[in-house]
């Protein structure tokens, strides 16, 4: 297929991942603002909120201080930032307007239909209410585009390569949550074991749609370091870092095996993959949790350069 | 002008014409609201599917809808029998002369055409001078004008023999009206339209150059999503089943074209192009054009590559040329035309221009290189003011302009505000020819002018569109 057509698929699924994880923060950064100070300190969530959306730098250079009012416009409406959720949805549908031929009738249409649907929301609701059903759209437009993209599309290199972006973009996304939560999730916190952090940790799991998912998995009430465990080195856990590798690897393998050749792309993938697997909790936190996770990040970047230059180019 | 002929009721309009007698007793007995219901269920799929185009110039408007209208358009088997021969042999004719043109020239050394009507054209091509292209084919896909003034009488407007657009549409309104009006379907027996795509395919892996050894590889060359009818070619490759590229996607390396996949470069045969000639190459025309492939001039003219259509074709589509066709299709076949020309007044010609000076306003003038309805005058229609402005142009540069007598298209029963009214139509067939002959689907694409006595159908100018049906028998 065409290098311009895998690439556009590539970024029309990170894209909408993307969109899907900024509701994500959103909603839990409103439910952690919502609490009372004795429950979650006096840190600022939405500051926060911003890290974990990787946009803190340009989002200081628009405004001196992040509040519920500046960083939800940012995040979710606004034009100027590139990665915003509109930003992400135009993007998408531009993407998907070039490589229509492509797509299915249903992803186009679950596309195009979101981003009609997108100019009713003007340039933002008008009240929490209207927020919060704003949001539970983005994740169902999200959720109807990849179940369309799952259910209709061809076995075959296109469909690969949308997944893949999928999964480079989600472990990006799991990733960078843990960048900027780490310091709540070292084992040593548990002598806090007060209201303060629990909930914090229950935010980021809701930020990866794990809440539920932690109690079937380990039958316990929130513990640091099983969260971290969970996001990090759980097969089981859809968006962990270990259950993302295992996907990349295997939709790389699926393209290598149908064009008959490997590359660098499969090779780094496989490296990252094994490191995760033989990977343990313990020795992570010896080595140090935030290095590992920095390091997961410059490698997770540079696949998705071998990606870029191996197919896309 | 002449009350116009109207395709349902003829000219005096007190008895239905056969071929309509059915959707006459049809619209008798549906409710208007139906009507009125149906048309917005067809806008929003419209909507909804993405079938939109750009006009350019509007700022705000950069996916617009083509106003749809729900009353088809009918023909007998007879009628389009007829235009089918007719349009056979004037696209005939057109491969025959551009050849000719950029090869021998005989058509010039008789006198039949002026040559300075030829070399001093703009769309004239001295890089094609002495090329041969694969089977003698220039023109693999013709979008010809048509208009008709009466139950027999057909006359051709425009040739359009470089990109011409517009049969998505034929497509995806039979496809709507389909689902519309599943009744209406069970009453007639309509000639298929679907096939195109597999047609235009056959044709154009029939043109591939001749030492291609293997199945040759095709492509659909677009400008870009922001190309006005970019809906129309990615619904066209994907119903080819081809690649949609863009110029970026290309490069040539030792005079052969490849695109650039996931696997590395592949080889390409034949590129159905919809990129004007002027853009195709920057190292031959314009060397600001993005849009093109440099290079590409070079693997063509090496015989590596088939271009549909090819280069040069652009001379045909002049208006002074067009007023030659009778004399064209004459000096080829051998036949009289069974397709008539709008007569044609050459403001190049001093008499001619005399003519055209003194009778503006009964006249539609149009630039010899317009198209899509832009710089032409109505002559009925416009203001006092606007023919004298008109005029001063027409004087300032003569040669650019003819003239022609306002012709009263003929009018079909469209579904507008107050209910059904006659509109003025036109009809654009499309008209494959590859080196196993021409082919027509039946039927084409019909443009009406929505607007009450308006005879500009373009889509730039707020026309609509109609499916078009050829009845069996």
């Amino acid at each position: 297929m065409l290098s311009r057509t895998a690439d556009n698929l590539y970024w029309l699924s990170r894209y909408v991942e993307r969109a899907e994880y900024l509701a994500r923060i959103l909603d839990a950064t409103q439910r952690l603002s919502a609490l009372p100070l004795a429950y979650v300190g006096a840190s600022n969530e939405w500051e926060s909120a911003v890290l974990t959306a990787g946009c803190a730098n340009s989002f200081f250079k628009l405004y001196d201080e992040a509040n519920e009012e500046n960083v939800t416009d940012y995040l979710a409406f606004s034009t100027a930032n590139a990665s915003s959720i509109r930003s992400c949805f135009e993007a998408a549908r531009h993407n998907a307007r070039a490589v229509r031929t492509a797509l299915t009738m249903e992803m186009w249409d679950a596309i195009n239909g979101t981003w009609l649907e997108l100019k009713r929301y003007g340039n933002g609701p008008t009240s929490r209410e209207e927020m919060s059903r704003f949001l539970r759209w983005v994740q169902e437009s999200s959720l109807r585009y990849d179940g369309s993209a799952y259910r209709t599309m061809l076995r075959s290199d296109a469909y690969w390569f949308s997944r893949l972006g999928v999964y480079m973009e989600r472990a990006d996304n799991t990733a960078r949550i843990l960048d900027v939560k780490y310091h709540l999730l070292l084992p040593d916190n548990e002598r806090v074991g007060g209201p303060l952090d629990y909930f914090q940790w229950a935010a980021i799991l809701r930020s990866v749609s794990a809440l539920t998912a932690y109690h079937w998995v380990y039958r316990d009430s929130l513990k640091p370091w099983l969260v971290a465990d969970l996001l990090i080195l759980k097969d089981e856990l859809p968006r962990s870092l270990s259950s993302c590798y295992e996907a990349i690897v295997r939709n790389l393998d699926q393209i290598s095996g149908a064009y008959g050749r490997q590359g660098p792309a499969q090779r780094q993938a496989r490296g990252l993959r094994t490191r995760l697997q033989n990977s343990k909790m313990d020795g992570i936190f010896q080595r140090g949790l935030h290095e590992f996770i920095s390091e997961f990040i410059t490698e997770n970047n540079r696949l998705g350069g071998a990606i870029t230059e191996q197919f896309l180019i | 002008m002449a009350a116009a002929f109207d395709e349902m009721k003829g000219h005096d309009g007190d008895e239905v014409r056969p071929a309509y007698s059915e959707l006459a007793r049809w619209l008798k007995e549906v409710p208007a609201d139906v009507l009125d219901y149906r048309r917005r269920e067809a806008e929003l799929i419209f909507r909804r599917i993405g079938i939109t185009f750009a006009v350019y110039g509007e700022a705000d408007a950069t996916e617009r809808l083509i106003p749809f209208d729900v009353i088809p358009r009918i023909m007998s088997g007879s009628e389009w029998r007829l235009l089918e021969k007719g349009l056979t042999q004037r696209v005939t004719a057109l491969n025959m002369f551009i050849k000719d043109v950029y090869g021998a020239r005989e058509i010039l050394k008789a006198g039949v055409v002026p040559e300075d009507l030829v070399f001093r054209n703009p769309a004239f091509r001295p890089e094609m001078n002495g090329q041969r292209v694969p089977h003698d084919i220039y023109v693999h896909i013709a979008g010809i004008d048509i208009i008709r003034v009466d139950a027999e009488t057909f006359y051709v407007l425009e040739d359009n023999a470089r990109t011409p657009s517009g049969v998505s549409y034929m497509l995806e309104n039979r496809e709507i009206m389909m689902r519309l009006f599943p009744e209406l379907f069970s009453r007639h027996r309509i000639a298929p339209v679907e096939n195109y795509p597999d047609e235009l395919l056959r044709s154009l892996k029939s043109v591939a150059p001749l030492s291609t050894p293997r199945e040759p590889t095709v492509v659909l060359l677009t400008p870009g999503v922001f190309n006005s009818a970019y809906y129309e070619h990615s619904f066209l490759a994907d119903k080819l089943g081809v690649e949609l590229v863009e110029g970026r996607d290309l490069f040539v390396k030792d005079e052969i074209v490849y695109m650039r996949t996931t696997q590395g470069p592949q080889r390409v045969d034949v590129i159905y192009r919809r990129v004007d000639d002027d853009f195709i190459d920057p190292l031959t025309f314009r060397p600001d054009s993005i849009l093109g492939v440099p290079g590409l001039m070079s693997a063509y003219t090496a015989g590596n590559v088939t271009l549909a259509n090819a280069v040069g074709t652009g001379i045909a589509d002049d208006k002074a040329v067009y007023s030659f066709m009778p004399a064209i299709v004459k000096f080829y076949l051998g036949e009289e035309p069974l397709l008539k020309n709008v007569p044609t007044w050459r403001c190049r010609e001093e008499e001619h221009l005399k003519y055209v000076l003194d009778h503006l306003p009964e006249l539609v003038v149009k630039e010899v290189h317009g198209s899509g309805g832009y710089g032409m005058l109505i002559g009925p229609t416009a203001s006092k003011i606007a023919i004298e402005q008109f005029r001063a142009k027409l004087k300032a540069d003569p040669t650019n302009f003819i003239a022609q007598p306002t012709l009263a298209l003929s009018t079909s029963p469209t579904c507008v505000e107050e209910g059904v009214a006659p509109r003025h139509v036109d009809l654009r067939p499309f008209v494959l020819t590859g080196s196993n002959g021409v082919r027509i689907v039946p039927g084409g694409l019909t443009r009406v002018a929505m607007k009450k006595g308006s005879l500009v159908v373009n889509s730039s100018q707020g026309g609509g569109t109609k499916d078009t049906w050829v009845l069996d028998g």
